[in-house]
């Protein structure tokens, strides 16, 4: 017997307050008024699908099982149709529970605080200015493609020191894992394998000559007790800044774009007061959070008033919890100057994602660089706009057309 | 006379989000990790006001209190 699972088709969503299914494709084009009536309906809706699944609808439930550790386990971060054994050092610090989640997370946390993001900057200019010669003078262009794809897997690849033109090998397992094992085992752990025997060869080379990059610097951490990291842990965290960094902001990048394309007069006002840009950031996070995350049950407890079960995963959905307009005045509505964004796009709690500082700089950067040298551009209209699916959203085919509509 | 503000942050709900920094360098500094505390005793220089108000109501742990004095 084997214990990889094959992939199994999803009968279509009709009822989707008791039966939802993160990767319906109704839910994939246009998740936002499902959110809606998932929140009319409960603070937290549950599924029989995935093996048994709850999803908290607004951001105070969000917050709730985000803070509470005791009853929710990061041990599965992805919801999906199976649930194989739990492998040791899968990917610390985010699929580590207290107490062994601080001394992992503080590992990597000081490469990656705004001051180092800042020395990254001039690189991540660079990419942006290089991706853009190519294709500036075709007059279309298909931005997730060609643009929000490569800035941010470049960018990690230069900081863990391996070659920026290895880009599409990883592009290509971070879809093998993210969006393929969510219903086929097999592709996930061809994806991990390929992925672990590629950083081995680079953490063996680094035995014989140390470098100045991320691959050494986590090679020669200790952790509480002076000794050195052992090799899965290394591995471990290595996956995980190539999973969570990539395709993560390539989404945000793309869908902050795509909001541009549509919405000229955020453009215009962009351009116009440049200041403005880190707010718009927030609220294209906000508005367009890439990311939601999961949890298990493990302890029987209550959230928002709604008893929820051991055994059961949690679907915690950050983007949700950002579209509840208790929290957020015109929360359906991006409002670049939005002065008041307690927006949860990095998660809230002990698993604040590492890489924000990363993904902030680069979602600047990116729109920045765009807007200085294609202020003018909008959908193609003979082309289609589509969305990735499952655990990160955002645009996988963003077909423009570039300058002044004629 | 405006009451004189003084900013905290609380650092078992501090994550390192870093918001307060961006928003208001002048009233927090981060650790090696990022994480933030206020600067000095926290005391908000006068023409600060606003951003003290505003690093509190964008931190998403609600880890920042304005204290008036």
């Amino acid at each position: 017997m084997s214990d990889v699972s094959q992939p199994v088709a999803h009968p279509p969503v009709t009822d989707w307050v008791n039966d939802f299914d993160h990767t319906d494709p109704q839910w994939t084009d246009d998740p936002f008024p499902i959110w809606d009536e998932l929140r009319a309906a409960s603070p937290v809706v549950h599924t029989e699908r995935f093996l048994g699944c709850y999803m908290p609808t607004t951001y105070e439930a969000v917050r709730e099982i985000a803070n509470d550790t005791e009853h929710f386990s990061s041990r599965r971060i992805i919801v999906r149709d199976v649930r194989p054994e739990i492998a040791r050092n899968a990917a610390p610090p985010i699929t580590s529970d207290p107490p062994v989640h601080k001394p992992a997370k503080q590992l990597l946390l000081p490469p990656f605080t705004p001051d180092a993001m800042k020395k990254l900057e001039p690189r991540v200019r660079a990419i942006c200015n290089e991706l853009i010669d190519g294709f500036v003078s075709d007059g279309e262009v298909d931005a997730a493609a060609r643009y929000s794809k490569y800035i941010p897997v470049r960018a990690i690849a230069h900081m863990l020191g391996i070659p920026e033109s290895d880009s599409d090998l990883f592009v290509n397992w971070i879809h093998m894992i993210l969006e393929l094992g969510i219903k086929d085992e097999s592709k996930l752990l061809q994806a991990v394998q390929e992925m672990s025997d590629y950083f081995r060869g680079h953490i063996e080379a680094r035995k014989k000559k140390p470098t100045d990059d991320l691959i050494s610097y986590l090679m020669q951490a200790k952790d509480k007790e002076g000794n050195p990291l052992e090799d899965s842990h290394v591995l471990g965290s290595l996956r995980l800044l190539l999973i969570a960094g990539i395709d993560t902001t390539w989404s945000a990048i793309g869908s902050s774009l795509w909001h541009l394309a549509r919405t000229p007069a955020d453009r215009e006002r962009l351009i116009a007061e440049p200041g403005l840009m880190p707010t718009a950031v927030e609220e294209l996070l906000r508005a367009y959070s890439p990311v939601t995350m999961a949890r298990e049950v493990v302890k029987e407890t209550t959230i928002s008033g709604c008893p929820v079960k051991a055994g059961n995963m949690v679907l915690l959905s950050f983007p949700a919890a950002n579209r509840d307009p208790r929290m957020f005045p015109d929360a359906d509505k991006v409002v670049i100057d939005r002065r008041e964004n307690r927006h949860a796009a990095f998660g809230l709690g002990i698993h604040r994602c590492v890489g924000s500082n990363l993904a902030r700089m680069e979602m600047q950067v990116a729109l920045e660089e765009w807007l200085k040298r294609i202020p003018d551009f909008r959908l193609d209209p003979a082309g289609a706009v589509t969305w990735s699916q499952g655990t990160v959203r955002g645009p996988r085919q963003l077909p423009f057309l570039l300058g002044k509509a004629m | 006379m405006a009451a004189r503000l003084k900013v905290h942050v609380d650092p078992d709900k501090c994550q390192g989000h870093a918001r307060c920094k961006a928003l208001a360098p002048e009233l927090f500094e981060l650790d090696e990790y990022g994480n933030a505390h206020e600067a000095g005793d926290g005391t908000v220089p006068p023409g600060l006001e606003d951003k003290a108000w505003l690093a509190k109501s964008n931190c998403p742990e609600i880890a920042i209190d304005v204290i008036e004095e």
